[in-house]
């Protein structure tokens, strides 16, 4: 038989020097707010496109005492998040939560939570693209050299289209935005509706993109502006009906579809948020009355 | 076609100007002067060196040897001494070029009101509605119908294209354009109008041209000056009409002979 | 009223305890060994090694079995270790030339010095289903070598087992001695650059571009030299020499002032002899291209070859006119490991930007419905597209 050697991993899985190669990354990109800083990105045991680089940063941060929380499209409770969760619960052994305003440290995925974030905590998120001309110029050498020259004509052409196409800017999600007056910035697929957030944020937002090798962020009480045009301004979704469940205006809503006859409603996509909300007594139109000790 | 007087400083300069490829010559020894408001056309055989002096004044391909100045606020500066930043602006704003394949100068996939915008949103333009009203006078200009504006240019045909070509680069008022070919490939009455057009454009707006061609007859339509290239070289020069009605090399001769045979 | 569905954390737990199950299979059939796998499945073993970049026989095997044989799943557990492991430092280059052959052939010349060694090959087989091996049969053994090479017809031709005593030289080298072919690159003595410790860069240089192709997919890889035999890239090439053999691994021991043997590794070279025209500085001659991979692959070390060659049409003055010859297209398309990951996340959940576009959708519709046109528009709007 084959005797295997036993295998062991540091705390948060990655080595102290891949975690110190990856700080100064993180220390270059918050000195140069919105710039894509390559960094050698580690195969993490997650498949690339699966939060690697969110993970790689996470875990480059993390400290003992530390308090983590997770979500995937504002949901701690989707697979992926289950799965990151657990995966520093067992490689780190910090504590957990679902409530943003306990976390320290907040990996997301899709979206920024409701709650407003306060000074001291990072919200660490997941990238899959972190080049905003990517799809506008697909050579890594090109776009670098427009970005060194802010060069970013191409970027208002698209928005351009858009509007001579469908009357309105048609970008939903990944809206580029303006970085401190400099560099143009993907936001990761976040909606459009979570923009202004991260605008004279007073918490550090970092950026990873493992697949992509780069990492960059937004210091605290950066400005951050989304493109568009002086006579069509940048817009945020608007729903027209209040969370179904905790009444909630002015949050981002997931339908939900509830029958195969068109019976749909709306709710949170931020599930600590309503939750949170449903605890203080607040009742939708389709909410159950205040929940007792019980989880729902 | 009458020179326009000009006593001023030169805008490009080109001194000794030379391009290998391996052992092949490119062109070679190419001095040359263009003046503001000037048509300078470069004619020549395929094979005569004359797209290549092109790719080098335009710095899209760089020289063996030999140097091109352009005038900028600051006096004459060579051309391979400015930093990738100046390049880039001088193109997208005192410079245009427009090629004989429109696709290669057209983003197709964008349509006509955004390729001719893009200049103006690279320089800065954050209104929409000036943006196409821009535009719109633009493509007026080069005899687009304005409801054409929201379409892309695989729906146009070459001639349309080629108009577009020519707005999207004038539409910063360049001071210099150069021009490979603009109207090859195109049909004979296609051709016609758009040699009136680029006529009347270039002098309105005042711009410098450098334009290729190896057809005579566009060479004496549009330019002041012609330069007649064979095998890399410059084998003769001068005032337009001079060179076509009194050609002094025999090649040039041959040339002139057969334009006027067909 | 209506209750979120809760239980994520279960429901993993669940589909993976049921994927173990799976991976199992009937209980009723014995468990399959590592050492099984590695002696019986080596291939499969070799390509792990080889994308996986990680030298180890016994844990490629371990990741092929927890990978339920899936190549690119057992590559990416190789991977997701090796990122953990410690470097001591980097061994000086294998030297092929001193290669223990166990199989080499060249295309280019009908008798070599040192002879064709067929070795192990599927070359020359029918690929008839073999029912015998359902069965636990012994496989009939091989012929011992030639005494002595006195027929030296019989040498060009022979299925060696064993290893000719001296190595045999590089038929390239051969060529390289008339001048016919370019010579290698100097080994300039810099430290080479690791793909996995710094992020790739363009222009990648050829040490940069033969590390991403040799942890490249073989797939990819071989569908690219394909393409270049169809005229995508034309090299015109020719098979110098493919050899296949142990090469020991030495490490230079700064304390000890020499360098230490560490192991043999398994190796596959190809050096494939390309077609040049010549320049005006260079009189003509034949250009390389180079393939080397763990293991034993002789598809994947060709592919890289073809594929290396047609990367350097910028260096010997080619055009470029197909996507082989496209280093960040090539390069940032190679890696399987990435490109599973991004495709396969398009199953995570994405219903928030969906939402997003659902919404934009409806309103774009609302709007056309409004504007009342008669005439039916066939413009598509923009389609919804996946967000990564």
């Amino acid at each position: 038989m084959t005797v295997m050697p036993a295998i062991t991993y540091n705390f948060a899985y990655l080595d102290e020097q891949t975690k110190r190669m990856i700080r100064r990354a993180i220390l270059k990109a918050i000195a140069i707010p919105g710039y894509q800083v390559p960094f050698a990105s580690r195969e993490m045991p997650m498949p690339y496109g699966w939060g690697t680089g969110g993970v790689q940063v996470t875990a480059a941060i993390l400290g003992a005492d530390d308090v983590l929380k997770v979500i995937d499209q504002g949901s701690d409770d989707t697979t992926n998040a289950v799965a990151i969760r657990g995966f520093f619960k067992a490689t780190a052994g910090v504590a957990t939560t679902t409530r943003t305003q306990e976390a320290t440290v907040i990996q997301t995925r899709h979206r920024i939570p409701e709650t407003a974030l306060t000074a001291g905590q990072v919200l660490v998120y997941q990238v899959p693209i972190p080049e905003p001309l990517r799809f506008l110029e697909p050579r890594e050498t090109e776009t670098r050299k427009l970005h060194g020259l802010a060069d970013y004509g191409l970027m208002h052409v698209k928005l351009y289209e858009d509007i001579s196409r469908h009357g309105h800017i048609a970008t939903t999600y990944a809206y580029p935005v303006a970085v401190a007056g400099r560099y143009v910035m993907d936001p990761s697929p976040i909606p459009k509706f979570d923009n202004p957030k991260m605008d004279d944020c007073p918490a550090l937002q970092l950026f990873g993109a493992g697949r992509e090798q780069r990492i960059y962020a937004i210091p605290p009480h950066t400005r951050v502006v989304s493109l568009d045009f002086e006579d069509h301004p940048f817009e945020v979704q608007r729903f027209d009906k209040p969370c179904a469940l905790c009444g909630a205006q002015d949050v981002y809503l997931d339908e939900v579809i509830l029958d195969d006859r068109g019976g749909r409603m709306f709710v949170c996509s931020d599930t600590d948020h309503c939750e949170s909300r449903r605890a203080d007594g607040h009742v939708g139109p389709l909410g159950a009355p205040p929940p007792g000790k019980g989880k729902p | 076609m009458a020179a326009p007087l000009s006593d001023e400083a030169p805008l490009l300069v080109a001194e000794g100007l030379s391009r290998l490829y391996g052992a092949r010559i490119g062109c070679t020894d190419v001095d040359l002067e263009v003046y503001p408001g000037e048509v300078l056309a470069v004619v020549g055989e395929s094979g005569s060196g004359k797209s290549t002096l092109l790719s080098l004044l335009s710095t899209e391909l760089a020289p063996t040897s030999g140097r091109v100045l352009y005038r900028m606020d600051n006096g004459l500066r060579d051309l391979s001494a400015l930093s990738e930043a100046e390049r880039r602006l001088l193109l997208r704003t005192q410079w245009g070029f427009v090629r004989q394949n429109a696709e290669q100068g057209l983003r197709m996939a964008v349509s006509a009101g955004g390729n001719v915008g893009e200049r103006l949103m690279a320089v800065g333009w954050r209104n929409y509605g000036d943006i196409r009203a821009e535009a719109t006078s633009w493509l007026d200009r080069v005899e687009i119908a304005a409801d054409r504006i929201d379409d892309d240019p695989r729906a146009f045909s070459g001639g349309m294209r080629q108009r577009l070509q020519i707005a999207r680069n004038l539409v910063t008022r360049p001071r210099l354009v150069f021009m490979d070919e603009p109207t090859g490939g195109l049909d004979v009455s296609v051709q016609a109008r758009l040699l009136d057009l680029i006529r009347s454009l270039v002098s309105d707006l005042g711009a410098a041209v450098i334009i290729v061609t190896h057809d005579l007859a566009v060479a004496r339509l549009l330019s002041h000056r012609i330069m007649v290239m064979r095998h890399g070289r410059v084998i003769e020069a001068g005032l337009t009409d001079q060179v076509l009605d009194d050609p002094q090399e025999p090649y040039t001769q041959l040339l002139v002979a057969s334009v006027l045979a067909a | 009223m209506y209750v979120a569905v809760k239980g994520g954390e279960r429901a993993i737990r669940n589909a993976h305890d049921l994927l173990a199950q799976t991976r199992r299979g009937d209980p009723e059939v014995p468990e399959i060994g590592i050492d099984q796998i590695r002696e019986q499945l080596s291939l499969a073993v070799d390509r792990v090694m080889a994308e996986g970049s990680l030298y180890d026989r016994d844990l490629a095997a371990l990741a092929l079995k927890q990978a339920r044989g899936d190549a690119i799943e057992a590559i990416f557990l190789l991977r997701a270790l090796r990122t953990t492991l410690p470097r001591f430092g980097a061994t000086l280059p294998v030297d092929t030339g001193t290669m223990r052959v166990r199989r080499r052939v060249s295309a280019t010349f009908k008798d070599i010095p040192g002879g064709q060694v067929l070795g192990p090959t599927f070359d020359y087989t029918h690929r008839l289903l073999d029912p015998s091996l359902a069965t636990e049969a012994e496989p009939r053994k091989p012929a011992p070598a030639p005494k002595k090479s006195a027929q030296a017809k019989a040498a060009q031709a022979r299925a060696a087992v064993q290893e000719p005593s001296a190595p045999p030289p590089r038929v390239v080298d051969l060529l390289g001695d008339e001048g016919l072919i370019e010579p290698s690159p100097p080994d300039t003595g810099a430290e080479p650059p690791d793909l996995t410790r710094a992020p790739l860069a363009f222009p990648a240089e050829r040490e940069t571009r033969l590390q991403n192709l040799a942890r490249g997919d073989e797939g990819f890889l071989l569908a690219l030299g394909y393409s270049t035999q169809r005229g995508y890239a034309r090299t015109h090439p020719f098979v110098g020499e493919i050899r296949m053999g142990a090469v020991q691994v030495e490490l230079f021991a700064e304390e000890l002032g020499f360098a230490v043997p560490l192991g043999e590794i398994t190796l596959t070279e190809c050096q494939m002899v390309n077609q040049f025209q010549g320049s005006a500085e260079v009189p003509p001659q034949f250009t390389r291209g180079y393939g080397l991979v763990f293991g034993q692959s002789e598809r994947k070390a060709m592919s890289m070859a073809l594929v290396d060659r047609a990367l350097r049409w910028q260096e010997l003055g080619e055009e470029k006119t197909a996507p082989a010859q496209d280093a960040e297209f090539v390069l940032s398309h190679s890696d399987n490991v990435q490109a599973t990951g991004f495709v396969e996340h398009l199953k995570l959940p994405h219903y928030v930007d969906f939402q997003a576009e659902l919404d934009l959708v409806r309103r774009l519709r609302a709007e056309h419905a409004a504007r009342g046109d008669s005439e039916p528009q066939d413009e598509p709007t923009e389609a919804a597209e996946a967000t990564p």
